[in-house]
């Protein structure tokens, strides 16, 4: 996708950018770090311009993450969500967007529990499309915070060691990640039990193993998934009590890591569960970060995509 | 004076070893001769020259809708659909609402279909009731009212002592069993071929193994009972090599490729085509390779469709709740004279597959040019292009992934009994 695409489209995969796409957006969103810094956390950027906020998913921190970002650049930011609309009522998604299209918004913020939702509707309507997570296929904004907030903190991401820990067949995050952070030279390890990869793993990772010591071994950053317990247990692993024996990031599983590695959790943690009390608010935590760079980045992409220009331009 | 002659075509006909420019002539419904400058009065001349004469085409799984979801396609809509395909007969499935599986809908079909359709209509009887796995349907009835085969299509026995009765009962009336190879439970959830394409989409995955593991199992039951199965739109190389190890140990054991499997890879999702949603999957390249191999050597005896008709508000939906499925009756043809371009399939094996093979698994008497036999015959011009355009389809449905596709080769003229039922006019070019 050329640069001009991007800035009017949609960004529905990780595959959708190029690295120096990616890179333009955490630029940018450094920039807009710094509006959320100042007493007046305000730009008129995107001044009459209309965003939606679509949740056919319940989602509070992406969907607030989103709005507080739209709010930041002075757009006006509509909720939508699934239980609230005529979507519970029976109407079919093509209807209920042909709806929101009507209205004209500038933009699209689309959550849905079914993978692909927000490329088809990126079909059925002509405005941009921002995918906020779809089913189990990917959550790009997501990704493009956990790529920021290990720049910040490392300074760099080529050739960083990253494993991502738990049910990846069925992370949208993994899948993002996976793609978005191997586009930036890092090298991904994926690590699971057996029943929670995907088929073919190994063409989608560097690496692939379902030993938490090996993954962590050396590792420059760590990333745990949380694991949806209400629907595993039984199915993919025998019980949480074993998961978490297996699985669980300790503080002495952490000593395998490289000198200052860092934790990632997407949240909401389980804890005691996919992390340990003490890793998760320990020295090589940065899952608050993440939550403050998610932000930024999100304010980056809605700027990038309505036409905001770029900023050195 | 005599109804039809057809002039200077390139006949052939595998049930009787011929493959020739020859003259065929139709009196009373019924193929009165095949030869060479055949001289008489017909009430009508074609000139088939560069044109390819055959028995009619016979495609032994498709789905009519009728009785019960008349909006996606009727009994009438699919047959025009099979006639404009070069279709003269058709063998429709049993998952209608309701179910065919006793011996009124059965005859509400064949009457229907003597009053409203343009081509013979076979109905496939249910092997069990409500398509559910468990009790035997009526096959009694069913066989008495004209049911061809048994199958419970769509759905799979996962009981297997169910499936042995239903193929030794049916063996006492003479109908095969048809059986569409799914473990349920392997499938549970899954939308497409597991794969890397469907861990890139993030879509739960049908694997290979799902269907293989019935084959074998449905293999080894006939072997054990000496009966004839047959295997419906078979899609993996697996399935292709546990069907060809079979035969050559003498199972008597059949098994048709839909068209879409044969042409077309899971590739053809992504971006989350619900027009390429079907069961069993689109599978990867090594599968379809191995299906064109398969038919080339006639171990996957016959070409059917799997017609599937939906309408735009089952597919205009999340992938997920999409419907599976795709119509096929009026694509088939191009895409099966693509073997022989592309394949090295043999037009004589092609047109095997098409006609005398799938009659004989059905026992029903079609699929020949043989004198005296039904008059149902296809003049198939094998070169002509032409584009997919749904909107222009008999069938009431759109739903194909290869709408805009430039095809090659198409029906000419569709005469069931003798009778014209489909011509394309030259302004349909
Ligand atoms: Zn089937």
């Amino acid at each position: 996708m050329s640069e001009r695409e991007l800035y009017r489209k949609r960004l529905v995969s990780m595959a959708d950018l190029t690295p120096a796409h990616i890179t333009r957006i955490l630029d940018t969103a450094r920039v807009m770090k710094g509006i959320s810094e100042r007493d007046v956390k305000k730009a008129p950027t995107l001044r009459g311009r209309t965003v939606i906020n679509f949740f056919a998913e319940p989602s509070t921190r992406t969907r607030t993450s989103f709005e507080i970002a739209g709010k930041r650049l002075s757009a006006d930011v509509i909720n939508i969500s699934a239980a609230g609309s005529s979507l519970s009522k029976g109407e079919s998604l093509k209807d209920m967007v042909g709806n929101l299209r009507a209205m004209n918004p500038d933009l699209l913020v689309v959550r849905h529990g079914a993978s692909g939702a927000p490329e088809m509707i990126s079909r059925w309507v002509d405005c941009t499309v921002v995918n906020a997570g779809d089913g189990r296929h990917e959550h790009p904004t997501q990704c493009l915070l956990d790529l920021m907030t290990v720049r910040e903190k490392k300074g760099t991401l080529e050739g960083l060691n990253v494993s991502i820990v738990g049910d990846i067949a069925n992370s949208r995050v993994a899948r993002s990640n996976l793609i978005g952070m191997r586009a930036m030279g890092m090298k991904v390890t994926v690590c699971g039990p057996a029943t929670l990869l995907p088929p073919r793993a190994g063409e989608m990772a560097d690496r692939v193993t379902s030993r938490i010591e090996e993954a962590v071994e050396g590792a420059d950053v760590v990333m745990m998934l949380r694991i949806q317990t209400e629907r595993m247990e039984g199915a993919n692993f025998p019980n949480i009590r074993e998961y978490s024996r297996m699985y669980c990031l300790t503080a002495e599983r952490m000593k395998r890591a490289a000198r200052g590695a860092l934790v990632l959790h997407p949240g909401p943690v389980n804890l005691g569960v996919e992390i340990a009390p003490d890793v998760a608010e320990g020295p090589w935590s940065v899952i608050l970060d993440q939550v403050t760079y998610g932000v930024a980045v999100r304010m980056a992409i809605l700027y990038l995509l309505l036409g905001g220009g770029l900023p050195e331009q | 004076m005599s109804d039809l002659l057809i002039k200077g075509g390139r006949v052939i006909d595998p049930a009787n070893g011929l493959d020739a420019v020859m003259d065929l002539l139709i009196e009373r419904g019924r193929i009165a001769r095949v030869g060479r400058k055949l001289e008489s009065a017909a009430k009508r001349v074609i000139d088939a020259k560069g044109l390819w004469v055959t028995p009619g085409l016979v495609d032994m799984h498709v789905h009519l809708r009728e009785p019960g979801y008349e909006y996606k396609e009727t009994i009438a809509s699919g047959s025009a659909a099979a006639a404009a395909g070069g279709f003269t007969s058709v063998a429709c499935m049993a998952n209608t609402n309701p179910v065919n599986d006793c011996g009124q809908i059965t005859e509400f079909i064949v009457e229907t279909a003597r009053r409203e359709a343009v081509v013979n209509v076979f109905p496939v009887g249910a092997c069990t009731m409500g398509l559910k796995g468990e009790a035997l349907a009526n096959i009694g009835e069913m066989a008495a009212a004209g049911a061809v085969a048994l199958s419970d299509d769509g759905r799979c026995a996962m009981n297997a002592q169910v499936m042995r009765k239903a193929m030794e009962y049916g063996a006492m009336f003479n109908l095969t069993t048809l059986v569409h190879a799914e473990d349920h439970n392997l499938t549970q959830g899954g939308v497409m071929n597991e794969g890397a394409v469907s861990a890139a989409l993030g879509l739960r995955g049908q694997p290979a193994a799902a269907e293989e593991a019935i084959i074998a199992r449905d293999i080894q039951i006939a072997e054990y009972l000496k009966l004839p199965v047959h295997f419906c739109h078979v899609s993996t190389a697996g399935a292709v090599e546990l069907v060809r190890r079979a035969k050559e140990r003498g199972v008597k054991v059949t098994a048709e490729a839909a068209p879409h499997h044969f042409t077309l890879t899971d590739e053809a999702l992504k971006g989350y085509n619900t027009n390429a949603k079907m069961a069993p999957p689109l599978r990867t390249r090594a599968d379809m390779e191995a299906l064109r191999a398969g038919i080339a050597e006639g171990t996957m005896d016959a070409i059917a469709t799997d017609h599937a008709p939906h309408s735009v508000i089952e597919k205009e939906v999340e992938f997920d709740q999409a419907a599976y499925g795709i119509v096929g009756l009026e694509t088939a043809l191009p895409l099966a004279l693509a073997l022989v371009r592309e394949a090295g399939v043999a037009p004589a094996r092609l047109i095997e597959s098409l006609t005398a093979r799938p009659a004989a698994i059905l026992a029903i008497e079609r699929g020949t040019l043989t004198e005296n036999a039904a008059a149902d015959v296809t003049i198939i011009d094998p070169g002509r292009e032409w584009t997919v355009d749904p909107a222009l389809f008999k069938s009431k449905g759109r739903n194909t992934p290869f709408g805009g596709w430039t095809a090659r080769g198409r029906a000419m003229f569709t005469i069931v009994g003798g009778k014209i039922v489909h011509e394309l006019k030259e302004q349909q070019a």
